[in-house]
């Protein structure tokens, strides 16, 4: 059989290789997870147990019970300011994964063009290529604090695109946009009649001040699909559960996909997701101080070590300087010599190079001691 | 938080951190750290820094038990002069007035179960306004003071994921 070309035009991803070298060793700290080490709160695990113990295995509305879009509509209007009808314009999906990949393919003809903002979460740029779309990589830069700027947009002919991607907080660098930042962003936008899909999944995560969704710009909720979901902030990453918010239109079409290919998001992971949003208040705000102080000790260690870190204020990533110009090499050298497992910038794309993705999703036993280590690497 | 409020919260984590930690996770400089502790124990709010103990792992493991007391009050002795003559005796771990069936939990610890039983009747029982004792013998613990006494859970993350 011959695979497709568009399949073959996607290289493997660079994590793979860096999970492959970290899997044959002993004793390795892991500072390269992309996920939380805390569990979904007890309360949304119970509620999936209950939903199994009831017999609730059947497949649910496509576009997720109704239940749950209702009490998705309602969180994000009381966090996020983000105001969507849960019947027409709410579509749970099969992690927030699935949402972007059936996004690119409801909204993408052939050639398309669609400007992602790099560094990012690696599956833009492949879902773009599988939805027959040609991506432009727009690298964002280390002196804007990874934040996108209309001068990196224009530099890079992004207005010729059809659709911008964007992920704040952002995975890897932690860099966040606050609505100032995201004003001349969502101007663009409208002038160059960009379409945005906007991943917020580490929405719930951002520290010392509050998250904006580009979404709620004047003119951008027609133009935009948002994206979220409950892996991130309630630490359920393999229930596989997100969801899509957009105009009627946009969902409809979505749908059209899902319905074909997923039918129906899994049924235990949304009562799971539902009890979530109605009791995992606590559960979350406890993660997110746990997290903060992490990135505050492991913003200080860097900073005590000398090694450049722009200070990251959300997801749970920082996103020093190589020391090492070769951040690849570096982190190879690394894991072998200390078992301190970190990922290279270039794998998250154009911006990324000379970097490390250092997450701090991890207790900080592991943390004091990985950076222990790092330090006496360097020296 | 405050930084008073996250050096409590954080000490109640884990006692051991260093000054140096602390002062990395909340942002605050040590001295301001060190400040901060030392006027929380002349306050009296941090009375003392102990391990969380799972005892079954000691070979010669102490009896512990949970002492139901039910006492009478006068016009002369009320709960307070009553608990300061059991707080006194070094068996007692634990001590709260509480609301419901009875007066007095009292957390007994001994070397044995006969040492566990004389120091009831011989020690607290006669205490002239206690007018009742139950004796709970605690068979195991699985989580004190946050810490749950299990063997953990490993992490079975993937060691590097996007």
């Amino acid at each position: 059989m011959n695979p497709s070309e568009r399949t073959q035009r996607v290289p493997p991803s660079g994590i793979r290789r860096f999970f492959e070298l970290a899997e044959e060793m002993d004793d390795v700290i892991s500072l390269g997870v992309g996920e939380p080490d805390f569990t979904a709160p007890w309360s949304a695990r119970e509620a999936a147990i209950d939903s199994l113990e009831r017999g609730r295995t059947s497949y649910t509305a496509n576009r997720g019970m109704a239940e749950l879009r209702e009490a998705i509509a309602t969180t994000v209007d009381e966090q996020y300011d983000l105001d969507y009808d849960p019947d027409e314009e709410i579509i749970v999906t099969a992690g927030a994964s699935e949402a972007i990949d059936v996004a690119f393919r409801a909204l993408l003809d052939p050639g398309d063009r669609v400007a992602v903002a790099q560094p990012a979460y690696i599956s833009y740029v492949p879902g773009v290529i599988f939805a027959g779309g040609d991506p432009v990589r727009v690298p964002t830069r280390e002196e804007d604090a990874f934040k996108l700027t209309v001068d990196t947009l224009e530099a890079h002919d992004a207005g010729e695109a059809d659709v911008l991607v964007l992920c704040y907080p952002n995975n890897p660098t932690g860099a966040i946009m606050t609505r100032e930042e995201l004003a001349p962003i969502a101007a663009f936008a409208r002038e160059n009649d960009l379409t945005v899909l906007s991943d917020e999944i580490y929405a719930e995560l951002t520290y010392g001040r509050d998250h904006t969704s580009i979404a709620t710009l004047p003119g951008m909720r027609e133009r935009t699909v948002v994206f979220n979901g409950f892996s991130k902030a309630y630490a359920m990453t393999g229930l596989r559960l997100g969801y899509a918010l957009a105009p009627p239109e946009t969902i409809r079409a979505m749908n059209r996909i899902h319905q074909y290919s997923l039918l129906s998001a899994p049924t235990t992971a949304q009562y799971a997701a539902l009890d979530a949003l109605e009791h995992a208040d606590d559960a979350v705000a406890e993660m997110r101080t746990q997290y903060d102080r992490r990135r505050r000790f492991v913003l200080s260690r860097f900073a005590e070590m000398g090694i450049d870190c722009f200070e990251a204020e959300g997801a749970f990533y920082v996103f020093p300087e190589s020391p090492w110009p070769d951040a690849e090499a570096f982190a190879e050298a690394l894991l072998d010599e200390t078992g301190v497992a970190v990922v290279p910038g270039d794998v998250f794309g154009a911006g990324g190079e000379g970097h490390l993705r250092v997450s701090y999703a991890t207790g900080l036993e592991d943390l004091r001691e990985a950076m222990a280590r790092i330090e006496a690497f360097v020296e | 938080m405050s930084v008073r409020e996250e050096v409590l919260s954080l000490l109640g984590e884990n006692a051991r951190y260093s000054t140096a930690d602390l002062a990395r996770q909340t942002g605050a400089d040590e001295d301001e750290i060190e400040a901060t502790i030392e006027a929380l124990e002349d306050e009296g709010v941090i009375r003392g820094y102990q391990a969380v103990v799972d005892w079954r792992r000691i070979d010669d493991e102490p009896v512990r038990a949970l002492v139901e007391c039910n006492v009478t009050l006068d016009r002369e002795t009320g709960y307070d002069d009553i608990a300061d003559r059991l707080a006194k005796f070094p068996e007692v771990e634990s001590l709260r007035l509480v609301s419901g069936e009875y007066d007095f939990s009292m957390g007994v610890r001994a070397d044995s179960m006969s040492a566990v039983s004389r120091f009831v009747s011989e020690k607290v029982a006669p205490v002239p306004e206690i007018t009742q004792t139950v004796t709970h013998y605690l068979m195991t613990t699985y989580k004190e003071r946050g810490v749950e006494f299990d063997d953990g859970h490993d992490d079975d993350r993937l060691s590097v994921s996007p």
